[in-house]
C-alpha cells in the first residue's frame, strides 16, 4: 500500500454519486450551506450565533437548535418519502418507477433512520430542553455542559447522515440493520459504516441526556414540589429518561459488535465461524422496542399538559397517569420479541411476549379514557394545540387497535413484514408521537420567543396532516391484508396500484401540512409584534406559565415555592403570589467546547467508516484532551447578584 | 445561596449523576456479558476456553486490580484528612497497579494472537476479545483520569473541595471496574476453565 492509499483509507471517486436524482440532492446541500452562510455573512451574524446559539448553555437555547435541525431534518425525511410513494405509485405491472432499486433501498433506509433518530429523537429532546426546566421550577438542567455536548453530538451525527449523500452512499439495509445483510460479506461498501456512526454518536448523545434529564427533574425541582406534584410532562419526562438509561447502552453495544464485524471481521452476527444473526436482532429490539415508548411518553406528557390547560380543568386521574406511565415503563422491556414472532422462537414464547403486548394496551387505554375524561365537562378552547390532540386521539386510537391485533402471533404470522405494519407502526409514531410534538412546539413557542404561532395555519396544518395521514395510510393496511410486503419498489399485480395511487395522494396532502408549518412559522416571524403576548397566553395552569415571555436565561427570578399541583393555576385562582425570596443566581458561562468535541467525535466515525485510521487517533485524542481541559476549568459559572435582578424586573415591569 | 450551599448542591448532583453513569455502563456490559454466554459455544474450528485460559495467570490478574481498588481508597480516605503526600503516594500506587493489569491484560491477549487465536478465530473469540477488551479501555480511560487528577493535585497547597469530589468520582469509578472485573473473572474465565 503506498503512502496515499494508507492516507486516503478506501476513498475512491467511485463513491460519489452517479444517479440523477442522488447528484441533484448531493449539490443542492452543499449549496444550501453556503447559502446560508452567506446571509449569515451579510447580515454580519456570525458573532450573535456563536454567542448566542452555538456556545450557550441555556437549555431553552439548545432546545430551540434541537427543534430547527429536527424539522429540517423532517423535510430531509420527507423528501424520502415522497420518492418512496412516487415509485410504488407507478412501478406497477412492469413499469419503470423513477428510481433504481438500490438507491430505493438507501431510501427507505434514510427515511427511517432520519425520522426516528434526527426527527422525532430531535424534537423530543428539543421539547424537553424548553419545558421541562421551567415546568418543574428549577432555573437550568443539573449539567448544563453536558446539555450542550448532547446536542452537538446529535448535530453531528445528523451532519454524517446527510453527508452520506454526497459521497459514499447509506446503508440498504433499513433502518435498523439485521445482518447478515448489513455483514461485511453482503454490504461491504461504506454504508452500513455511516449508518452504525450517524446512530453511535447520536445515540450517545441521547444517552447523556438521558442521566442529565434524569438527574435534573430528582434534583433540581422547585422547592415544595414532590414528585407527586410534578406536571405529568416531567413524570413522562422521568420514566422516558429511565427508560433512556437501561436501552441506549445496549444500542451502543450492539452497533459496536457490528462494527467490530465490519471492521475487525470478527464474528458476532456472521452465519460462518459460531457467529448468531439472531443475537443481533435480539439487541437490537431489547433497544428498540423501548426506543418507540421513550419517543412516545413525552408527547403523551404533553397531551396531558395540553388537555388540561385547553379543558380549563386538572387532568382527570392524576394518580393513574403516573401509574400508567410507570406500567408503561416495566412492561415495555419485555415485549421486544414480538417484532420477530415468525423467527422460530416457538409457541411459548411468543405466547408470553404475545399476552404482555396485548397488556400494553391497557395502561395506554388508561391514558386515553383520562384525557377524555379530562375534557368530558370542560370549558374547551378549540386552539390550534387542541387539534392536533384531537387528530392524535382518533389516529392513535387507530393505530394502537391494530398493534394489538398483532399482538396476536397467529395473526401476525399472516401480516409480518406487510405494509399492515407498516401502517400500523405509522399510525402510532406520526398520530403519536409527531402530533404531540407538533403540538407541543405550538405550545410552548410563546414561552421562548415571545409571540405566538399563527393560529389559522397551525389548524390548517393539523387538518391537513389528518386528511393526508387517512389517504396515505388506511390504504396500506388493505395492502398488507392482500399481501405486499414492505420494502418492495415494485409488484406485479395491478390490482394493488389504486392502493398506491390512494398512498401517494396522501403523501402530498401531509407535504401541504408541512408547508403550512413552515408558512405559519414564517408568517408569525414577520409579523412578531402583531402577535407579541404576555407571560400567560394560554390561560396555563404550571408554572412556566408564571415568567414572562420569552423566558429569561434564568428561567425565574425568584424560585417558586410550590404547594399544590398546577400551583399557578391555584395562585391565580386564590389571588397569591410566589412565596420566595430574591437571591443571587449562579448561571453556567458559555462553552465552545462541546461543539468542538461534538466535531472530533464526528470526524472520530468519519475516519472508521473510511477507514482513516490516522483521523481516528487524531479525533480520540482531541476528545480526551478536550476533555481534560473542561475538568481542569474551576472557573465556569457567573452570578447575577440579586440587585441586579431587582433593576432587571423593575426594567420590565 | 451562599457559596457552600451552593458546592454542596453541586456535589449531589454530580454523585448522583455519576451513579446513574454507571449504571448506564453496566448496561453496557450487560450486553457484552449476555453475547459472551450466547456465543461461548459458538468455538467454530478454534480453541474451546479451557485450551486457551490459565486460571493462575488471570487470578495474579484479579490480585492487582483489587489492590489498586485498595489504594484509590486509601487515596480518598488520606485526601479527605488533608493528608496530601500520603494521598498522592496511593494515588500514584493506583495508577501503578491499573498500569500493571493493563500490561498483563495486553502480554494475555498478545501471546493468543500470536497462538493463533485472533478475534477473527470465532464467535466466542470475537466476544471474548470485545468483553474483556472494553473492560481494557476503562482502565485505560481510568488511568488517564487518575494521572490528571495527580497533576492538579500535586499544583496546589492543599486538597480542595473540588478535588475531593472528583477523586470520590474516580475511586467509584474503579471501584465500579473492580466490580465488572470480577463478573469476568467469573463468568469469563472460572466458568470457562472448570465448566
Amino acid at each position: 500500500m503506498n503512502f496515499f492509499g494508507g492516507l486516503l483509507g478506501r476513498m475512491s471517486p467511485e463513491y460519489f454519486p452517479s444517479d440523477p436524482a442522488t447528484i441533484g440532492a448531493a449539490i443542492s446541500m452543499p449549496l444550501a450551506v453556503l447559502g446560508i452562510a452567506g446571509l449569515l455573512t451579510y447580515f454580519k451574524k456570525w458573532k450573535w450565533l456563536w454567542k448566542e446559539y452555538i456556545t450557550t448553555l441555556d437549555a431553552k437555547k439548545i432546545g430551540v437548535m434541537y427543534i430547527v435541525v429536527a424539522l429540517v431534518m423532517l423535510i430531509r425525511g420527507f423528501a424520502d418519502t415522497l420518492m418512496i410513494r412516487a415509485q410504488t405509485a407507478i412501478a406497477a405491472n412492469g413499469q419503470q418507477g423513477p428510481i433504481d432499486t438500490d438507491t430505493f433501498q438507501q431510501v427507505f433506509t434514510a427515511h427511517g433512520t432520519i425520522m426516528i433518530f434526527f426527527v422525532a429523537m430531535g424534537l423530543m429532546f428539543g421539547l424537553i430542553n424548553v419545558a421541562l426546566p421551567l415546568l418543574i421550577g428549577a432555573r437550568d438542567v443539573a449539567f448544563p455542559f453536558l446539555n450542550s455536548v448532547s446536542f452537538w453530538l446529535f448535530a453531528a451525527g445528523m451532519i454524517l447522515v446527510n453527508f452520506a449523500l454526497i459521497f459514499g452512499g447509506f446503508s440498504a439495509g433499513g433502518w435498523l440493520g439485521y445482518p447478515p445483510l448489513t455483514g461485511l460479506e453482503y454490504s461491504p461498501g461504506p454504508g452500513v459504516d455511516y449508518w452504525i456512526w450517524t446512530l453511535q454518536i447520536a445515540g450517545v448523545g441521547s444517552l447523556l441526556s438521558g442521566v442529565n434529564f434524569f438527574v435534573t427533574i430528582i434534583k433540581c425541582r422547585a422547592p415544595g414540589m414532590t414528585l407527586m406534584k410534578m406536571p405529568i410532562f416531567a413524570w413522562s419526562v422521568l420514566v422516558t429518561t429511565i427508560l433512556i438509561m437501561l436501552a441506549f447502552p445496549v444500542l451502543t453495544a450492539t452497533l459496536a459488535m457490528l462494527s467490530l464485524d465490519r471492521v475487525m471481521d470478527m464474528h458476532f452476527f456472521t452465519s460462518t465461524a459460531g457467529g448468531n444473526p439472531m443475537l443481533y436482532v435480539n439487541l437490537i429490539w431489547a433497544w428498540g422496542h423501548p426506543e418507540v415508548y421513550i419517543l412516545v411518553l413525552p408527547a403523551f406528557g404533553i397531551y396531558s399538559e395540553i388537555v388540561a390547560t385547553f379543558a380549563r380543568k386538572a387532568i382527570f386521574g392524576y394518580k393513574t397517569m403516573v401509574a400508567a406511565l410507570i406500567a408503561i415503563m416495566f412492561l415495555s422491556f419485555i415485549v421486544w420479541q414480538h417484532h420477530f414472532f415468525t423467527m422460530g422462537a416457538g409457541a411459548n414464547v411468543n405466547a408470553f411476549f404475545g399476552i404482555m403486548t396485548a397488556i400494553i394496551a391497557v395502561p395506554t387505554g388508561v391514558k386515553i379514557f383520562n384525557w377524555l375524561f379530562t375534557m368530558y365537562r370542560g370549558r374547551i378552547l378549540f386552539a390550534s394545540p387542541m387539534w392536533w390532540f384531537m387528530a392524535f386521539v382518533v389516529t392513535f386510537t387507530i393505530g394502537g387497535a391494530t398493534g394489538v391485533m398483532m399482538s396476536v402471533p397467529a395473526l401476525d404470522f399472516q401480516v409480518h413484514n406487510t405494509m399492515f405494519l407498516v401502517a400500523h407502526f405509522h399510525n402510532v409514531i406520526i398520530g403519536g408521537v409527531l402530533f404531540g410534538f407538533l403540538a407541543g412546539i405550538t405550545y410552548w413557542f410563546p414561552k421562548i420567543f415571545g409571540f405566538m404561532l399563527h393560529e389559522g395555519l397551525g389548524k390548517a396544518s393539523a387538518a391537513l396532516w389528518q386528511i393526508g395521514f387517512i389517504l396515505a395510510f388506511i390504504p396500506l393496511y388493505a395492502l398488507g391484508l392482500m399481501g405486499a410486503v414492505r420494502r418492495i419498489d415494485s409488484y406485479s399485480d395491478p390490482s394493488w396500484q389504486p392502493f398506491f395511487i390512494v398512498s401517494a395522494i396522501g403523501v402530498v396532502v401531509i407535504g401541504a401540512g408541512i408547508f403550512a408549518t413552515v408558512l405559519q412559522i414564517a408568517i408569525s416571524i414577520k409579523n412578531r409584534k402583531k402577535y407579541s403576548v404576555g407571560g400567560d397566553p394560554w390561560n396555563g395552569r404550571t408554572l412556566e406559565w408564571s415568567v414572562p415571555s420569552p423566558a429569561p436565561h434564568y428561567n425565574f427570578a425568584i424560585t417558586p415555592v410550590v404547594e399544590h399541583q398546577d400551583q399557578w393555576w391555584y395562585e391565580k385562582e386564590h389571588n397569591e403570589t410566589n412565596k420566595g425570596v430574591l437571591e443571587d443566581i449562579e448561571l453556567p458561562k458559555n462553552s465552545s467546547l462541546g461543539f468542538f468535541m461534538a466535531i472530533a467525535a464526528g470526524f472520530f466515525g468519519f475516519g472508521v467508516i473510511w477507514h482513516l485510521w490516522w483521523l481516528v487517533a487524531i479525533a480520540f485524542v482531541a476528545i480526551v484532551v478536550l476533555v481534560i481541559i473542561r475538568t481542569m476549568n474551576d472557573d465556569s459559572t457567573f452570578i447575577i447578584t440579586k440587585e441586579e435582578l431587582a433593576k432587571e424586573i423593575g426594567a420590565r415591569a | 445561596m451562599n457559596s457552600r450551599t451552593a458546592v454542596a448542591e453541586k456535589r449531589d448532583k454530580a454523585e448522583l449523576g455519576f451513579w446513574i453513569y454507571l449504571m448506564t455502563d453496566l448496561m453496557l456490559f450487560a450486553a457484552l456479558f449476555a453475547t459472551f454466554y450466547i456465543l461461548r459455544i459458538g468455538i467454530a474450528d478454534g480453541p474451546k476456553a479451557s485450551e486457551i485460559f490459565n486460571i493462575d495467570y488471570v487470578m495474579a490478574q484479579t490480585l492487582v486490580l483489587l489492590a489498586s481498588s485498595v489504594t484509590s481508597g486509601m487515596a480518598l480516605v488520606s485526601a479527605k484528612f488533608q493528608m496530601k503526600k500520603q494521598a498522592l503516594v496511593f494515588l500514584a500506587a493506583t495508577i501503578a497497579l491499573g498500569l500493571s493489569f493493563l500490561v498483563l491484560e495486553m502480554n494475555e491477549f498478545i501471546l493468543l494472537v500470536n497462538e493463533g487465536h485472533s478475534w477473527t478465530t470465532s464467535a466466542f473469540l470475537s466476544s471474548y476479545f470485545t468483553l474483556v477488551g472494553t473492560h481494557g479501555l476503562h482502565i485505560l480511560i481510568g488511568l488517564i483520569w487518575a494521572v490528571v487528577l495527580f497533576v492538579a493535585i500535586m499544583r496546589r497547597d492543599t486538597i480542595g473541595d473540588n478535588h475531593l469530589r472528583k477523586l470520590g468520582l474516580f475511586t467509584m469509578f474503579w471501584h465500579f471496574l473492580d466490580l465488572v472485573w470480577i463478573f469476568i473473572f467469573s463468568v469469563v474465565y472460572v466458568i470457562g476453565v472448570y465448566a
